[in-house]
């Protein structure tokens, strides 16, 4: 029975990991930028039931209420305000798009065959010793407690920061 | 449970580079940004197998962080493109060539 439980969570990570990469494949052709964006979130909530099922559900919860409860409806705001505004559509493509596939093509072997060939000689190493948010949480807060205070740094630098941009856009434009 | 690690590390590999192609090749400045939550997307999901394979917090630790990052990128950028859509009325990135230095 556990035997055919642990089957069926490899055989669902394989599923959501193709759901995923689907996702990403559509944001590259779909056209406009709603579904686009609805793309993204399919992907970003393929990735967080694949973290569900690795067993690190607390990064699973974070990763649905922070991509796609904050960023992505952020995003989804922003398009509708911006989509009524424009004037013409864009087009799909830029002229990069040949060199942009090729590039990528390389990028992908280039760092494939580095993950694939380079972990095989470090899989096994340490397999077994799981971790849940008890052990996250005293690391996160004892060890880490500098860069965790520095975030809070980074987060008043970007809302000042965006205020800033808002400001000086009103100037500019009276 | 190799062969699922190897997965996913394959699947993280083609998430960054599917983000970096789309930020190449895609035209639209809203396009261009969700492009690179992909690339952060994939980044994270190979911290988490990682951390996930070696037992280790650390992984877990810089995803957090990373999630922090994120929003931050989102919350300047968001506004960022507000303006500039506000001067040039149109999304398209060949339109705004004349950003230099």
């Amino acid at each position: 029975m556990t035997a055919l439980l642990q089957n069926l969570d490899t055989l669902l990570i394989y599923v959501f990991a193709a759901l995923a990469l689907v996702g990403a494949l559509l944001m590259l052709v779909l056209r406009q930028p709603m579904r686009v964006a609805l793309a993204l979130i399919s992907t970003m909530i393929s990735l967080g039931a694949i973290y569900g099922l690795l067993g690190v559900h607390f990064i699973a919860a974070f990763q649905v209420l922070i991509y796609v409860g904050a960023v992505m409806v952020f995003m989804v705001y922003a398009i509708m305000l911006l989509e009524a505004r424009e004037a013409t559509p864009t087009g799909r493509f830029s002229a990069l798009a040949l060199p942009g596939i090729v590039a990528a093509l390389v990028l992908v072997g280039a760092l494939g065959y580095g993950a694939w060939h380079g972990f095989a000689a470090l899989a096994g190493a340490a397999e077994g010793a799981r971790f849940g948010i008890q052990q996250f949480s005293v690391s996160f807060l004892n060890d880490y407690w500098l860069h965790f205070e520095l975030t809070s740094v980074l987060l008043v630098a970007a809302v000042v920061a965006a205020l800033a941009v808002i400001k000086a856009g009103r100037r500019t434009h009276g | 449970m190799d062969s699922t690690v190897q997965v996913l590390l394959a699947l993280s590999v083609a998430l960054f580079a599917i983000g970096l192609l789309g930020l190449v090749i895609r035209r639209n400045l809203l396009v261009m940004l969700m492009c690179m939550e992909l690339m952060l997307n994939g980044v994270n999901l190979s911290l988490v197998t990682f951390a996930h394979q070696m037992g280790s917090t650390v992984g877990a630790v810089l995803v957090f962080l990373i999630f922090v990052v994120a929003a931050a990128e989102i919350a300047i950028a968001i506004p960022i493109v507000l303006l500039l859509v506000r001067r040039k009325r149109t999304l398209d990135i060949g339109a705004f060539t004349g950003l230099k230095g």
